[in-house]
């Protein structure tokens, strides 16, 4: 059985990514006898070129992604560099930690509520310091360069990659380094970007590949953020995906195929930028330059990584009240009465997508991490971890746009008559949350000291006891905590939530996101909440199930 | 060329009538027993818009009924666009799904309905008028129910409620008196007040129905509007409306840089204080937000003295439905005047019956005259005349060419 | 030989058989030798020569990295051919690597061989190895709480409990202080001894190989 598990997992990972693709590919060329194309032709392409602004919305979804990956890459490193060791960093950094189970929607409604010109800044300063007693005709949200879209793209992928960065940091020096750095008469911050953050940096590589592809395609912070004059590119594909008139399906396909051109560009001018970066380090390094008057960098990093986490929380925390508030009109900071009536109306109407998320996510997490420990377990018996080929396979879901698959998947899923089924979605979630599962787990579950595996079976235990009696309970832990990440990636799914359930399985996320940003506040405070409620219930039973169940064993509630 | 699907289909088609007849035989509304005994037990999936939280809560209530009183589960598939559905039937039919559809009814009117009809992809006609309840429709006095879009709808649809394009303001801000009669005044108003004016961006419903109120105010000859939009000079017919909405476009909210998603956003603009006017296709619209705690009761309606849009809205099945007769019992109820007046309460959602009063029984009747319309609710005879719809075509070319003209924002 | 008890413990020889390990291509250790039962043969090798990966051969969890040939025979019973679990190796590490979500009779009843039947008797058993080892009344203590001494005695309490047919032992005294370690050593080559177990020892402490008693095998002497 456990012999199969690698092959399973990389079937799960790679056949739908596979034919998913090939399912986009087709219908970009014309094919697609279901719908009457029966021919190769270039015409979806030229349908597509023919759309006003298309080159506009391919160029904002570039932008947007580019830009705001290397503002979160750089504010994690010159926050690493800057911080780490100090008492700010890990306040920061337990502050910032819990965003990373924020979906992605329910913080683009936190930061929507709190920039808005009828939003809680503008409310907190008005009219005392401003002078506005009705909200400023400013376009803000949504405004045509997507600046608020690369701000909620920011501060969902900083606590990404601080995470990411912080696994990655055992393997690597750094407080080693700090006082060899300081001796040479460096600042902290430049000496370590230049000695310690190459080094980091190309361990976490992978993961800022993921970002990009994520930041350059998404959808659902891009329809509740971005520009709408026009959208950008995955947005608008979408739309024709749902058109309803079919022909233009085959134009939504040859979108997907240039969505995947957009985000391989993406890439490439990264990769650029990366060499651009490093030879210009390398020249800093060169003529000795010390960056000793660093302050306000490193001040500028701390508030960042601070601003992410206090408009996210700040925001949610607003969605909250929201949702209890009577009327609220501007310019008050406060509601003028409070009351459950939209909690009390929207909970009979919750339910159906309360239950779907929940079975959705509970079902592919725990398959996910079954198929991860069955791999993880195999690995260990053998003794061959597939290395880095293994880890590009699991990260490719996630280096591919969503949607350059998840149309052909659709459409063959719709041909072969199991769309909007529970077993294709689970298997269509199972895709992005085995990754994030395997991501989580591998690390602990390597660092386990096999030593006490030797001692089990010296003692004649067999395999399969050493593992249910002590690997299973000692790494009970980190397994449920991997659970938790699976179930939050789970619930955060939008797209192939949309596009596999064809409505018949909304979720709290794809109902919260056809709400719309500009949608009814208090009903949107109810979802976002419930959106959050989740993922953190997830984590908060990961980390009492080991309390409770080892509340007697002081070794492994301190593991 | 290729006999095989033709053959294949004659031979299924004699099976079915030999072997399984009775299994496959259609429910009929004239027998109503029947529709209620096969129903019992069915899912029914109902696609319909899912933007407004007051009408989601409708259709669960009458989920909720409809579960008790008939055992028909009915399952809302919440649409962004009516048009996903159309998508999806046309697909279906395009893969051959013949029977097992995945949509048993639709909340659809105007270019949806054309479309589904044009190419014969609804359940039978005549089957609308055969539900009990369509004794109490108002089919007379308001030719809309039986003219959807300027296309007979012969039975192919059944009524759910009637719509009308009303605007709302605060009258807290702004004097009723000062509001524009029409859409010239309303460009003056936009321009005297920049910022405090926009619309839904089209393809949304609303937004495109507020392009068709100023072409009909705009046209020369409005009779024009009537005829399927390839038979006339489109670019003549529109230029005045895109000659009003160059001029409209710099003083709108945001300078028409970005648009309002849906009516309810608008809603909530209005309720911040950004926008000033706004509108619903609905007039118990504002009504209905206030008792939610949503508008402050300082809201009132107007409406366009030389007539507004209205329209009826309607429910349909698709030619493959899995559950029809679970469908017709949902249709049939939603014609209930207990369903109509509960529909018309403002505290619901307040959207006006298709019902005619003088045919239903007086405890009904007394049902309906007991219901508070609401404050900000125009009595009947102040709602002004009503617009007729432009042929379903024109909504199609009025959005694509908005879209050439201002999707892409400077 | 006689006494053929349940397990297989005792009073038969561990035999290394011209075993040879290799690390790519490196050669890291020769051995071929025989341990009578109750008699203690030392390897001694400074840190990072190997030795190590002998104790790994003989309990069948040798890393796929390295390469061994030669056999290990409990008697008549070739170990090599055996799956580990059915070996019986009774393992000390320098960490006495405690079960820490069990309390300490759950670690030693862990051990214990499935054939003795019912709770009590179980238990007995478990309360009767933790007195042979001086820690009466320890059954239900979690292992976090007990000092380093006691941890190793549990730890060695654990082992013998498994009726081991040898024991591997792997630098087991090294992280104890001085006082201690003389107990413990002491405590651990008296219940090898009395029980017949042959006992293989890996260290570098020359102190702890003459402790033991028995023939001393230095390897990695000209290691690089």
């Amino acid at each position: 059985m456990l012999r199969f598990a690698p092959t399973f997992a990389i079937a799960i990972l790679c056949l739908p990514l596979l034919a998913g693709t090939a399912g986009t590919l087709l219908p970009a060329f014309g094919y697609l006898p279901a719908i009457g194309g029966d021919r190769l032709t270039l015409a979806p392409f030229a349908a597509l070129l023919a759309e006003p602004g298309l080159f506009r919305s391919a160029l904002t979804a570039l932008a947007t992604g580019l830009v705001s990956t290397f503002l979160s890459v750089a504010i994690v490193a010159l926050f690493v560099c800057g911080w780490y060791g100090t008492r700010t960093f890990a306040t920061l950094q337990h502050l910032v930690a819990p965003l990373l189970a924020v979906p992605h929607a329910a913080a683009a409604f936190a930061l929507a509520f709190m920039i808005a010109p009828s939003g809680f800044v503008a409310r907190l300063l008005s009219p005392w310091a401003t002078g506005w007693d009705r909200p400023p005709d400013l376009l803000i949200v949504n405004d045509a360069m997507g600046l608020a879209l690369v701000a909620g793209l920011v501060v969902k992928e900083v606590p990404f990659l601080l995470l990411v960065t912080l696994a990655a940091i055992p393997q690597s020096p750094v407080m080693a380094a700090l006082p060899l750095v300081r001796s040479l008469g460096h600042g902290r911050t430049l000496g370590l970007l230049l000695a310690v953050w190459p080094g980091l940096y190309r361990q976490i590589r992978l993961a800022v590949f993921a970002v990009i592809a994520y930041a350059t395609s998404n959808v659902d912070m891009a329809v509740i953020l971005g520009p709408t004059l026009p959208p950008t590119l995955p947005v608008r594909l979408v739309g024709w995906m749902n058109d309803a008139d079919l022909s233009r399906r085959f134009v939504a396909c040859a979108g997907a195929l240039v969505q995947i051109g957009v985000t391989a560009v993406a890439l490439l001018l990264w990769i650029i930028l990366e060499r651009l970066t490093a030879a210009i380090g390398s020249a800093i390094a060169d003529r000795g330059l010390r960056g000793q008057r660093e302050r306000a960098v490193r001040f500028a990093s701390g508030v960042a990584m601070a601003l992410a986490a206090t408009v996210v929380f700040g925001g949610l925390a607003l969605l909250a009240l929201w949702s209890v508030a009577g009327l609220w009109s501007f310019p008050d900071a406060w509601p003028q009465s409070l009351t459950i009536r939209t909690w009390e109306k929207s909970l009979p109407s919750v339910a159906a997508p309360l239950a779907n998320t929940l079975s959705i996510a509970g079902l592919s997490t725990v398959l996910s991490v079954i198929i991860v420990l069955a791999c993880l377990q195999r690995e260990n018996e053998t003794g061959r971890t597939g290395g880095n080929r293994a880890l590009l396979l699991v990260y490719l879901p996630l280096l591919v746009p969503q949607i350059g698959f998840l149309f052909g998947l659709q459409l063959l899923l719709v041909s072969g008559g199991w769309d909007a089924s529970l077993g294709a979605l689970v298997l269509v979630h199972m895709v992005f949350v085995l990754p994030y599962v395997f991501l989580s787990l591998t690390a602990p579950w390597r660092a386990f000291d096999r030593r006490y595996e030797a001692i089990a079976i010296g003692l004649g235990a067999s395999p399969s006891r050493v593992f249910w009696a002590i690997r299973l309970p000692m790494m009970l832990r980190a397994v449920l905590v991997a659970t938790a990440v699976g179930f939050a990636v789970s619930v955060g799914q939008y797209l192939p939530t949309l596009l596999v359930g064809a409505g018949r399985f909304p979720t709290i996320t794809t109902e919260a996101v056809a709400l719309g940003a500009g949608g009814n506040r208090r009903v949107i405070g109810v979802y976002a909440f419930l959106q959050l409620a989740l993922p953190f219930l997830a984590f908060a039973v990961a980390s009492a199930v080991p309390a409770l169940l080892f509340r007697n064993r002081r070794a492994i509630q301190a593991a | 060329m290729n006999l095989r699907p033709i053959l294949a289909a004659a031979l299924s088609a004699c099976l079915t009538s030999a072997l399984s007849a009775p299994a496959f035989a259609e429910p009929d509304p004239a027998n109503w027993e029947a529709v209620l005994a096969e129903a019992k037990g069915q899912t029914v999936y109902w696609n319909a818009w899912g933007g407004s939280t007051q009408i989601n809560d409708y259709i669960a209530w009458v989920g909720d009924t409809l579960r008790e009183r008939h055992d028909v589960r009915l399952v809302h598939v919440k649409l962004e666009d009516t048009a996903t559905a159309v998508a999806t039937v046309v697909a279906e039919k395009a893969a051959g799904r013949e029977t097992g559809g995945s949509i048993d009814l639709i909340w659809i009117n105007g270019e949806n309905f054309a479309s589904l009809k044009r190419q014969s992809l609804l359940f039978s006609p005549g089957w609308a008028t055969s539900l009990p309840n369509w004794a109490f429709v108002d089919v007379e006095n308001k030719p809309t129910i039986t003219t959807d879009f300027t296309i007979p709808t012969e039975g192919l649809e059944s009524p759910w409620g009637m719509a009308k394009l009303v605007f709302f303001h605060d009258s807290a801000r702004t004097q009723t008196a000062s509001m524009p009669k029409s859409a010239a005044e309303l460009l003056q108003w936009a321009a005297a007040n920049p910022g405090r004016f926009s619309y839904p961006q089209p393809p949304d419903f609303v937004g495109s129905s507020f392009l068709k109120q100023v072409l009909a105010e705009t046209v020369t000859d409005p009779s024009v509007l009537q005829q399927p939009v390839e038979s006339v000079d489109f670019a003549a017919v529109t230029a005045p409306l895109f000659a009003y909405l160059d001029q409209l476009h710099p003083h709108l909210w945001r300078q028409a840089k970005a648009f309002p998603k849906d009516y309810p956003s608008m809603s909530q603009l209005l309720a911040d204080g950004e926008l000033e006017i706004t509108f619903a296709f609905n007039p118990a619209e504002a009504s209905n937000q206030i008792a939610g705690g949503l508008l402050p009761d300082t809201i009132r309606s107007f409406t366009f003295p030389g007539g507004t849009l209205s329209n009826t809205h309607f429910v349909a099945i698709p030619f493959n439905a899995n559950a029809k007769a679970g469908a017709l019992v949902v249709a049939d109820f939603l014609l209930s005047p207990e369903a109509q007046a509960r529909k018309q309460d403002p505290g619901v959602w307040g959207d006006p019956t298709v019902l005619a009063m003088d045919k239903l029984n007086e405890a009904d009747r007394a049902a309906f005259d007991a219901l508070d319309l609401g404050i900000a609710t125009l009595a009947p005879a102040e709602l002004g005349p009503a617009l007729a719809e432009p042929h379903p075509s024109w909504m199609t070319m009025l959005e694509t060419e908005w879209a050439k003209r201002y999707g892409v924002a400077n | 030989m006689g006494q053929d008890g349940i397990g297989g413990a005792g009073l038969q020889p561990l035999v290394l058989d011209h075993v040879s390990i290799t690390l790519a291509g490196r050669q890291l250790l020769s051995v071929d030798a025989t341990i009578a039962p109750g008699a203690v043969l030392s390897v001694m090798g400074p840190s990072g020569s190997g030795k190590s990966t002998l104790l790994a051969f003989a309990g069948g969890f040798l890393d796929h990295v390295f390469c061994a040939t030669g056999r290990v025979w409990n008697g008549a019973t070739d170990l090599t051919a055996l799956p580990p679990q059915e070996r019986h190796a009774g393992l000390l590490f320098q960490d006495p690597l405690l079960f820490p979500h069990m309390s300490v009779g759950g670690n030693l009843l862990f051990a214990l061989s499935p054939s003795v039947k019912g709770k009590a008797q179980r238990r007995a058993q478990a309360q009767a190895a933790l007195a042979e080892v001086g820690l009466d009344g320890f059954v239900d203590r979690d292992p976090a709480t007990l000092s380093g001494g006691q941890k190793a005695r549990v730890a060695l309490a654990r082992v013998m409990l498994s009726k081991p047919r040898f024991l591997l032992l792997d630098e087991p005294f090294s992280k104890l202080d001085a006082a201690l370690r003389q107990q413990v050593r002491d405590l651990v080559f008296a219940n090898a001894k009395r029980l017949g177990v042959p006992v293989l020892l890996v260290t570098h402490d020359r102190a702890d190989a003459e402790a033991a008693g028995g023939d001393i095998i230095t390897i990695g002497d000209e290691a690089p």
